[in-house]
């Protein structure tokens, strides 16, 4: 189990990878439906490491988005569901950062039951196991291109998880990393937030386009789909903005152009 | 510049039934770049500082110790108080509190009143109150001064009139004071100088706000830049301060920390200009404080979210929160706006009225990031949206608990998951034929395609070829 060794900003202290233990893949169930080559990445970026990688066959989502959205009984069955599936494995890694935060952060919120915060504690954020478990950051990779990165709030802010996506980009040979400048301001997704306050989480993205444009990059990154999901439907409306692409940090880490 | 909106609590969008104003952003751009101005240079100010944490964690700890021990503080200050001949008054609300207010002015004869900030005035729209029974009271605190001249409301806790450019505060003055136009600051600072100097002197009555109430000494702390507080409490012979039940530090000791965290987080300052420590009424002067609740009890009670009591009005998170800097104060309807008004707004006024402010926020966390008592006002934001699904309120709708309640079951085994899935594959495909886009579909692509719908899911790739 991880333990917070230190908040604001949390550090945390993780148990140690004995090689050849097996990681079970969360895979949210949005990446699952609409976002499945950040996935497969995912998968052949751990194989890579000699990781071996489970898949439960039986998850279904984290339940953060009844959670956020002030229905914590509904978000509690289905926690209680990733916590029955879960439940075997020690290694728990997901390639999004907001869904990792809700396990590893907010299940002691819905139900403060020691073996569901225990098992919530197991889950890792991708390049946070990568760098902080594996010690690795260098993938291997080459990928020629000018890519920024997004780094989503709850990546940052409730993992504490900054550096390792950006050491991992850095080493990938070819590519010119660009900071995105204001990197630290939120892109304005917050889940139903989306929704909920359009007019608002519209003016907040388009401000984070504006940035990504001037960044200079070519390519977008980030290690939440869900940010993206946002951030690129905005681009889409725009000259500019279909020139970018959009991709998870996973697809890049193991890409060889 | 239009001078009538918002002016009074009814024309608040939130306490209505919808939120407008909280869905769109409806803020001036100086208000949005004045505040990101302002929250790099605090970043600036503390990343130079590296017991920065440490004092954080100490204002929290001193806060969480008060709030803990608030019954037995509050008796002590007021012993303190009572002992050098200060008038300690209890007011449960608002409403006691405007009695209260009125009933000293009418036994001294009070025809005006002179103003230093008080947040706890705006809750009791005292100035209203006061005009109705024929005493006028005028705002000393520059922006204080500009919103009551423009007959608007503070649109910001600590810069009450962020809104306003040097021209609006121009054209204010010339419309309102006669006085030639100009937008040069210095010129315009002249001018409200020269326009509140007199009305100290004229004054019968000086009011004020309480930063800290020290139980130890029974002394009463205000800090301010503009000297108007230091004019407001000591020339008129009597002084009415008020203080929510909140402001109680335990000793005299515990006060550097938030002096030292104060100033910085909310204007950039290493200390604001003015400290006052007041220990007592002047002789042949009078003090009186109220301390008051209005609704900080129900927060006090709530142990989820109690520490928000903690919290020392500076401003911080406005300035750091993406929706306020876009939205600005008056889309939150009340006199608390941003991430902390969200919490604390509808503890005080009801969730029947304000239960739609916890979801004013994207859950980013920059305010608690920069908050210098360290409230987690994310954490909060999300427990109190719980409270709002959950209690009668303005936001729990039978038709979004059917919603998640059918969620929670789709998302509780496999198939009915993939089932989930093929309804929003399919809606997700169809959507985009759609004429007109209704509900959330049509408030997600007013500005944003939809997710383009990919080959097989990854659980069915994996099935095949793991």
């Amino acid at each position: 189990m991880i333990r917070l060794k230190q908040s604001s900003p949390p550090v945390w202290e993780y148990p140690k990878y004995e090689p050849g233990e097996p990681v079970a893949l969360f895979v949210p169930c949005y990446v699952d439906q609409f976002f499945p080559d950040a996935a497969r990445a995912t998968v052949e970026l751990l194989r890579r490491q000699n990781v071996p990688v489970v898949f439960p066959a039986e998850q279904t989502c984290c339940g953060q988005p009844a959670f956020n959205s002030g229905y914590w009984d509904e978000a509690r069955r289905v926690v209680h569901h990733f916590c029955d599936v879960f439940e075997p494995y020690r290694w728990i890694v997901g390639p999004s950062g907001s869904c990792t935060a809700m396990c590893r952060v907010f299940f002691e919120h819905v139900d403060p039951d020691p073996r569901i915060v225990e098992i919530g504690r197991r889950v890792v954020e991708l390049t946070e196991f990568l760098v902080e478990v594996l010690g690795v950051s260098d993938t291997g990779a080459s990928f020629p291109h000018k890519v920024t990165l997004h780094n989503g709030c709850h990546t940052r802010r409730e993992l504490g998880v900054v550096e390792p996506p950006v050491a991992l980009l850095e080493n990938v040979r070819g590519l010119e990393y660009c900071p995105l400048p204001d990197a630290e301001d939120c892109c304005g997704f917050g889940g139903t937030f989306s929704v909920k306050m359009p007019g608002t989480s519209l003016a907040m993205g388009q401000t984070k386009v504006e940035n990504v444009l001037r960044s200079g990059a070519e390519v977008l990154v980030s290690p939440d789909s869900s940010c993206l999901m946002h951030i690129g439907g905005i681009l889409q409306r725009s000259e500019a903005g279909r020139r970018i692409q959009v991709k998870h940090i996973a697809e890049i880490l193991v890409a060889d152009e | 510049m239009n001078t009538d909106k918002h002016r009074s609590l009814e024309g608040a969008p939130f306490l209505k039934e919808k939120t407008p104003g909280l869905a769109e952003p409806t803020g001036s751009e100086a208000l949005g770049q004045s505040c990101e101005r302002s929250a790099k240079e605090v970043e600036a100010l503390f990343a130079g500082i590296p017991q920065w944490q440490d004092w954080r964690q100490a204002a929290h700890q001193i806060k969480q110790y008060a709030l803990a021990n608030l019954d037995r503080l509050l008796v002590e200050f007021e012993q303190k108080l009572t002992a050098k001949g200060v008038e300690v008054l209890f007011a449960a609300d608002a409403e006691e509190a405007n009695r209260l207010v009125i009933d000293i002015a009418q036994q001294h004869n009070v025809r005006s009143v002179v103003k230093g900030k008080t947040m706890v005035s705006e809750e009791m729209e005292l100035n209203h109150k006061l005009a109705d029974v024929g005493i006028r009271a005028l705002e000393t605190d520059l922006g204080e001064y500009l919103v009551q001249l423009a007959g608007q409301r503070p649109t910001h806790i600590v810069t009450p009139a962020l809104h306003l450019s040097a021209e609006d505060v121009g054209r204010l003055f010339a419309e309102k004071l006669d006085e030639p136009f100009t937008a040069e600051h210095r010129a315009l600072t002249d001018i409200a100088r020269r326009h509140l100097r007199e009305e100290y002197l004229k004054a019968d009555m000086g009011m004020s706000g309480v930063n800290f109430g020290v139980a130890e000494t029974g002394s009463i702390v205000i800090i301010e830049n503009e000297g108007n507080g230091g004019l407001s409490t000591s020339v008129p012979p009597l002084h009415v301060a008020l203080m929510g039940i909140e402001k109680i530090i335990p000793r005299i000791d515990d006060l550097p920390v938030f002096l030292n965290l104060l100033g910085r987080s909310g204007t950039g300052q290493k200390l604001t200009t003015y400290t006052h420590v007041i220990h007592g009424p002047a002789p042949d002067r009078e003090l009186v404080l109220i301390i008051i609740d209005n609704g900080r009890t129900n927060i006090l009670a709530d142990p989820h979210s109690r520490s928000a009591l903690g919290c020392i009005r500076c401003g911080a998170c406005l300035n750091h929160c993406p929706v306020y800097r876009r939205v600005g104060g008056w889309a939150y309807g009340w006199v608390y706006p941003g991430p902390i008004g969200s919490i604390i707004t509808p503890q005080m006024v009801g969730f029947d009225k304000a239960a739609k402010l916890p979801f004013a926020s994207s859950l980013c966390g920059a305010c608690s990031d920069i908050c210098p008592v360290k409230i987690d006002i994310p954490h909060q934001l999300v427990y109190l949206r719980k409270r709002g699904a959950n209690e009668p309120s303005s936001v729990n709708s039978w038709v979004e608990r059917l919603m998640w309640r059918s969620w929670a079951w789709a998302m509780g085994g496999s198939w009915r998951y993939r089932l989930a899935a093929m309804v929003a594959r399919l809606g997700v495909r169809l959507a985009r034929f759609l004429p007109w886009k209704p509900w959330y579909l049509g408030a997600w692509t007013r500005g944003r395609e939809l997710p383009e719908v990919p080959g097989p899911a990854f659980r069915k790739t994996w099935k095949d070829k793991p």
